[in-house]
């Protein structure tokens, strides 16, 4: 085996199972391994209980199990500016924000990657599912192998420079045997649960977090053609294609969100899972990154507008002022503004950009957001 | 590079002669000091010595003695058992904004128990003014608690004075002497407190055992109830072991007080002048009136994460303010006291405790290291 050992990895850990078996596979292989538990948010309740405690207890019984030195660093300011202002303001805008995409380029890979390095990392490690690999002197980034958690999707913004410096050793693995690596060696966090949910808000009810932030102004429901069909709770609590929540009774097919109004505050639905109005054959997205060479013209790619999406045959147009227009093949349901669209060329993550303007027929879909 | 233990107002190492008489005692005092024949009369008897050897470090008498489990649970008695036992007397207590959390903890339970706590201010060197204690003072105080010595800046309190004015007055007087005890002489009388609160293992005694004075005659309420125990005021069997290395670590301690002052004045003057020569930008924390076993050191351009981090790596063990809850640093309040809630001194601050642990060749080695990686650090901050 080579010598790692004057090799200094820098591990993000959460205290759950993947980022606890990076750090004992690294461990493993012989670097000089270093856990680092990121406080980014303050959710201490009355009784001064706080989940950050519970987790970073794990990230202790880890790392002392693998006998590696561990820390705490707190980037809970750096985490308000970034990541939830910018959270808040999407909602304020009546779209609905990806957190993970913005945490990953502002917080695991920003403040927390220059952290490391002055700590001396070489490199920083985390249990993200995607694969880093060296072209000549640029760093690519290839889905995980386990095609059911690829976590490409939410690392769209990172960059070649970036990736230069980057670990993901869990990449080539599937879930289930991250799971049995942790069993056979006996680890703290062998069967603890995977966190679920942004977060920042955890296992709480979403409704009642946004709210705390945000205040709801609850309006009417239509339909396209101004049929009323209820009360909503307010704008920011649905999202395009959502069916829960609705409370539309009645015959015939369920209901569906479909587009907000938001200067009338008017939440418009339409009945049917397949219904027209939730079809789109285009987009125009913003803060586009490409990981390596920006194109030049258009390219032909494949696309996921969500995250576990089949990926979509698409055209990628550059636009000016780091935006794209991305064309699709086939006509593609319940595109989301203020979501990622990630671009691939077979396993490799070319970059992404955020959902701006949907279009159909070469017509701006206004209702949509 | 072979590891530097520079914080030993954190815990202090035990010392060889404090670890012999406890496997010793381990051995051949396991005896109920409480039972009724000759093995538990052997206990007893070791426990009385040690209570006489506490008493006597602090110009006290042993009835005047109560073992607790440190410096926390000595602290928390004072102030509760103070607090609930002069109710009727009032039901104001005076601290300051930089005691330790056991006290200010302890101070807002009671607060929440109806109690009005009056937290003072300090100056920039960390020091309490006597005028605010005496225009804190009401018809309705009826204790105050002032640290001796701070743990986090090494600044002593006036305490001698504050003793000198609360004579007069109904409120007892408590003070946290855990930092302080070894170090400082200390006589009971002559500082004028009606509480005092130690603890073993900061001077290089076991960690677990710590004694509260309580000046007889004080009106005390227990917190714990079961057997009689120290007067009932800290019932359980006591632990035994570690009050006689506790009693062996205060011999030791008074033995060469004065030598030892001398000797960590001279690490303390070795650290800043090696911080010096390096060329490195610093300013220190502490005041002149301080012990000579802490320095507080704000570095500019850094912050306390990345320092202490780095230190760690490097193999130097040093602090800084309190720990928040996952295990991340959060501003140290008694910094937050001394220059104001916002200021970086706050964040860039750390704090490095000498002992039996440091010679002066390390001292030099330690300053060294740390200012090749605040220069490393700084560098960064500053592009």
């Amino acid at each position: 085996m080579t010598d790692n050992s004057n090799i200094r990895v820098v591990v993000g850990m959460s205290g759950g199972v993947d980022s606890s078996v990076t750090a004992l596979l690294l461990k493993e292989q012989g670097y000089d391994v270093v856990g680092i538990f990121m406080k980014n948010w303050d959710d201490t309740d009355e009784f001064g209980v706080c989940t950050a405690t519970e987790d970073f207890d794990d990230v202790v019984r880890v790392c002392n199990q693998l006998d590696i030195p561990y820390y705490a660093v707190n980037f809970e300011k750096q985490y308000w500016d970034k990541v939830f202002t910018y959270f808040l303001n999407e909602y304020k805008a009546g779209r609905t924000p990806n957190p993970d995409v913005m945490c990953n380029k502002e917080i695991k890979f920003k403040a927390f990657l220059e952290h490391a390095l002055s700590l001396g990392a070489d490199y920083v490690a985390t249990g993200h599912y995607a694969q880093v690999r060296k072209v000549e002197d640029r760093y690519e980034m290839l889905r995980g192998v386990d095609n059911n958690k690829d976590q490409t999707y939410f690392l769209n913004q990172l960059s070649s420079d970036v990736l230069s410096k980057v670990m993901f050793p869990l990449g080539h693995l599937p879930k289930k045997e991250v799971r049995q690596i942790a069993k056979e060696r006996g680890l703290a966090t062998a069967t603890k649960k995977d966190s679920t949910g942004i977060c920042f808000i955890g296992e709480r009810n979403f409704k009642e977090f946004l709210s705390a932030y945000l205040p709801a102004q609850p309006g009417r429901m239509e339909t396209m053609t101004g049929e009323d069909k209820g009360k909503h709770e307010g704008l920011m609590y649905y999202t395009i294609g959502q069916r829960q929540g609705l409370g539309i009774g009645g015959p015939g097919e369920p209901w569906f969100v479909v587009g907000k109004d938001l200067t009338k505050n008017v939440l418009l639905v339409e009945q049917g899972y397949d219904n027209v109005y939730l079809y789109s054959d285009g987009l125009i997205a913003t803060d586009v990154n490409w990981i390596n060479e920006t194109p030049t013209q258009a390219i032909v790619c494949t696309a996921k507008f969500r995250y576990r999406q089949k990926d979509s045959k698409v055209t990628v147009v550059p636009l000016d002022d780091n935006r794209v227009e991305v064309i699709f093949d086939e006509s593609e349901r319940a595109i989301t503004p203020g979501q990622a669209v990630v671009f691939y060329q077979d396993d490799v993550c070319l970059g992404g950009a955020t959902i701006d303007q949907i279009f159909k027929d070469n017509k701006r879909l206004d209702y949509v957001g | 590079m072979d590891p530097i233990y520079l914080d030993h107002a954190a815990t202090a190492p035990m010392h060889p002669e404090v670890i012999k008489v406890i496997n010793k005692a381990m051995e051949d005092t396991f005896g109920n000091p409480s039972s009724v024949h000759h093995i538990g009369r052997k206990a007893r008897k070791e426990l009385d010595k040690a209570r006489y050897a506490a008493a006597k470090s602090i110009v006290a008498n042993e009835k005047e003695i109560t073992f607790t489990s440190g410096g926390t649970e000595a602290d928390n008695m004072a102030l509760i058992g103070i607090a609930f036992a002069n109710k009727a007397k009032g039901n104001h207590i005076i601290t300051t904004k930089v005691e330790h959390h056991a006290i200010l903890h302890a101070a807002e339970y009671l607060e929440k128990k109806g109690f009005r706590v009056t937290y003072l201010p300090v100056n920039e060197a960390g020091e309490v003014a006597i005028e605010d204690v005496q225009q804190a003072l009401t018809n309705e105080t009826i204790l105050v608690s002032i640290m001796m010595v701070n743990n986090e800046t090494g600044s002593i309190q006036p305490i001698e004075q504050i003793g000198e004015l609360l004579r007069d007055h109904q409120a007892y007087f408590h003070t946290d002497a855990v930092q302080a005890y070894g170090l400082l002489s200390i006589d009971v009388q002559q500082l004028g407190v009606d509480l005092l609160s130690t603890s073993a293992h900061k001077i290089n005694g076991p960690k677990g055992i710590g004694f509260l004075y309580i000046k007889q005659g004080t009106h005390f309420e227990a917190l714990h109830h079961g057997g009689e125990q120290e007067r009932k005021r800290r019932p359980g069997t006591e632990n035994i072991p570690s009050i006689i290395g506790f009693q062996k670590a205060i011999e030791l301690v008074k033995e060469n007080m004065s030598e030892r002052m001398e000797k960590y004045q001279v690490y303390k003057q070795l650290f800043i002048e090696g911080l010096r020569e390096s060329g490195v930008k610093f300013s220190i924390n502490s005041s002149n009136h301080a012990v000579p076993t802490i320095i507080n050191i704000s570095f500019p351009y850094t912050n306390v994460e990345a320092l202490l981090m780095n230190f760690d790596l490097e193999g130097i063990a040093a602090s800084s303010g309190s720990a928040c809850t996952a295990g991340s640093v959060e501003p140290s309040h008694v910094l937050s006291a001394m220059f104001g809630k916002e200021h970086e001194k706050t964040l860039n601050s750390i704090r490095f405790s000498f002992g039996i642990a440091n010679d002066e060749e390390q001292v030099k080695r330690a300053a060294k290291h740390i200012a090749a990686i605040v220069k490393r650090l700084s560098k960064k901050e500053m592009r």
